[in-house]
């Protein structure tokens, strides 16, 4: 296993205010060249499995369906895209599926956690989608007003070819918690865009949840209306055979003591499976006192899987209060594993503790115990595809080459 | 009435430079009521005969067998080696992230047993088993060995030990690294364990100061692979006045011997 231990002393100066990594966006389609794979945003991904939803496939409807259970309390409205609390995040688009997304999008939906309301049920918006043959555009806008305090779950199921955009606005003092459940059929694409702009003393937690689909590219951005907002983007993903999970992080540290905090784990098993997590943290010359970590670790279960990350830190002030960044890649550890098959559990079941430990504490740290239930037995679920032979089988061998006895 | 036979263990690791033969032609046999002590110097090898008999990946055994009642240990895997009622307590228990201590205890149980244990009896047993080692109850909820002390590492092997309850205990090294408190408390575990009377313990050490509470039936002194040196309780205090120094020196002049 490889750590890149914290990195405050690596300070950069530059006059440049802008991102080396985020090229500034546009909202014109035109202004988006067609990615070629080549450049730095597009470079993992596999464009020609995205359906053409990078260069100019049609957009049309059918495709997907969109149900949303509000919490009461909470109102979900559809808008055209001329509304004004369009784009109220901030939001502009740094790619060309997202440009394409957003002007196709003609009605948004809006979600509003009133004022000062505290809400402890959940919002759940589920997208279910029905055919590859045609690609869907969804807009989506999460508001959560001042001193709020609610929990909005997306959920993403079934086949489908998908662009969408989510802005999240969070008010003054306003506690919100978004996850993303991206629980795909194996032949769904999904690009996503999910943008946050967090107000004065707010806090933001951010979950993005990646098993199923063919190939998802999720990004989740991050940026402060003004001092004081915390954001914890946290993620979880299980990349099976063949599969593209694809989580871009960027947390634009525009505002003086801002804290962001982003920690993402994830489990490869099978030929092809794929994983990239790109994290990104911009620290600007006016974000004096902030406090930024970054995290990323892969958990590698078989042979023939690839793990890309690549966590970065662009720094244009020295005077903050911290900021760091690791990222590991491992396969299981042999000495874990010796120690739980030496009290007599065997092989299968001593993979499932650890894989099971290994990501119990992203799941803990989400806060919602409906939620943490839900994501253990999808967790459980994805470990029985592979690594889970029955208990009792005794000593099931090493198909996949370690952990073997001597 | 349970044996532990080891016979002609050789065993390498692998180097840069190639295979190393740590254990050169080990001997040993422990019957059930017996506790054998294994003392030596640093890098004789008395952890590689703990960890290989447990069936750690690292050792190659090249050649020997170990028999458990009749049962090569050597062609088992280690899940199966320890549900044919082994135990090693490691010198350095390995922490386990996000597996809770009650999760791995009632798993390792239930895997021995073949069935999990009553649920009524089995949280006051193990809350018996902690507060037997001084270990606040709380130490269940949290993952295994993460962020444990020193010395809170080695009480919960014996927590471990005493649930678990092997046939045979190996203790690698498990008073290295306490203080005195902690090494009266772990050493009552290990006595507590052996006073069942049909268990065996084999307890390796490179001090004497366990045996002041343990007291063992044999001892072995463990010099370059090999045991040079056998006797009972008396060799201990052999060993304490006059240290391994001796048997290193003779080991040296026979390997010496063995090249030319």
């Amino acid at each position: 296993m490889t750590a890149s231990p914290n990195v405050a002393g690596a300070l950069e100066t530059s006059d440049q205010v802008a991102s080396h990594l985020h090229p500034v966006g546009s909202f014109d389609v035109a202004h988006h060249q067609v990615p070629t794979g080549l450049e730095e945003i597009w470079r993992f991904t596999p464009l020609k499995r995205l359906r053409g939803l990078h260069t100019d496939a049609p957009f049309a409807p059918g495709g997907t369906t969109v149900t949303a259970v509000p919490a009461p309390g909470v109102t979900v409205t559809q808008v055209r895209s001329d509304d004004p609390i369009v784009g109220s995040s901030g939001y502009v688009p740094a790619d060309r599926v997202s440009a394409r997304a957003l002007q196709a999008a003609e009605a948004v939906s809006v979600i509003t956690i009133p004022k000062e309301a505290v809400i402890d049920a959940a919002t759940v918006v589920t997208v279910a989608g029905y055919s590859t043959e045609v690609a869907s555009a969804q807009h989506t806008v999460i508001t959560a007003e001042p001193f709020s305090r609610a929990t909005v779950v997306l959920r993403f199921e079934g086949s489908a070819v998908l662009a969408d955009n989510i802005e999240i606005i969070l008010g003054d003092g306003a506690h919100l918690t978004v996850v993303s459940v991206q629980d795909w059929a194996d032949d769904a694409v999904h690009h996503s865009s999910q943008h946050a702009l967090v107000g004065r003393d707010a806090t933001l937690r951010h979950v993005a949840v990646s098993f199923g689909g063919d190939l998802v590219r999720l990004n989740a951005s991050v940026a402060y209306g003004t001092s004081g907002g915390e954001a914890e983007l946290l993620g979880l993903y299980f990349a099976d055979a063949g599969q593209h999970l694809e989580h871009r992080l960027f947390v634009d540290h525009n505002a003086p003591k801002s804290k962001s905090n982003v920690d993402y784990k994830g489990a490869l098993q099978g030929k092809g499976a794929h994983a990239v997590w790109i994290g990104d943290v911009l620290i600007r010359k006016a974000a004096e006192g902030i406090e930024t970590y970054e995290s990323n670790r892969n958990l590698v279960l078989t042979d023939g899987c690839r793990a890309d990350s690549v966590p970065n830190l662009e720094i244009e002030t020295g005077e903050i209060a911290g900021a760091g960044h690791a990222s590991t890649t491992g396969r299981f550890d042999d000495e874990q594993l010796f120690y739980l098959r030496s009290r007599g559990i065997d092989e299968a079941e001593a993979r499932r503790l650890v894989v099971h430990g290994f990501f119990a504490d992203i799941i803990r740290k989400i806060g919602i115990p409906g939620i943490e239930d839900k994501l253990m037995e999808a967790v459980e679920a994805e470990l029985a595809v592979n690594v889970g032979t029955p208990a009792g089988v005794g000593n099931p061998g090493s198909p996949d080459g370690f952990g073997k006895v001597a | 009435m349970s044996t532990l036979e080891i016979r002609d263990l050789h065993v390498s690791v692998q180097t840069e430079s190639g295979p190393k033969e740590i254990l050169k032609g080990v001997d040993l046999t422990i019957r059930s009521g017996e506790t054998h002590a294994i003392m030596g110097p640093n890098g004789s090898g008395k952890s590689t005969l703990a960890y290989s008999i447990a069936g750690h990946p690292k050792y190659e055994i090249s050649s020997g067998s170990v028999i458990l009642d009749g049962q090569d240990l050597l062609q088992l895997s280690v899940d199966e080696r320890a549900r044919a009622g082994l135990f090693l307590a490691m010198q350095y228990p390995v922490e386990v992230p996000g597996v809770s201590v009650a999760n791995f205890l009632r798993t390792a149980k239930t895997a021995l047993d073949g069935e999990a244990p009553k649920l009524r009896t089995w949280v006051k047993d193990v809350n018996a088993a902690m507060d037997r080692v001084n270990m606040d109850a709380e130490f269940a909820n949290r993952s295994v060995n993460e962020g444990f002390s020193g010395g809170e590492k080695k009480r919960h092997e014996i927590v471990q030990l005493e649930l678990l309850n092997p046939r045979f205990a190996i203790l690698d090294e498990t008073d290295s690294g306490l203080d005195i408190d902690a090494l009266r408390i772990v050493s009552e575990g290990v006595n507590r364990f052996s006073a069942q009377g049909d268990r065996g313990v084999l307890l390796i050490t490179h001090y004497t100061r366990i045996l002041r509470y343990i007291k063992p039936d044999f001892v072995h002194v463990f010099v370059a692979g090999r045991i040079a040196e056998q006797g009972g309780s008396e060799l201990a205090e052999k060993l304490e006045a006059e240290g391994y120094d001796r048997y290193v020196q003779a080991a040296k002049q026979t390997a010496a011997a063995g090249a030319e």
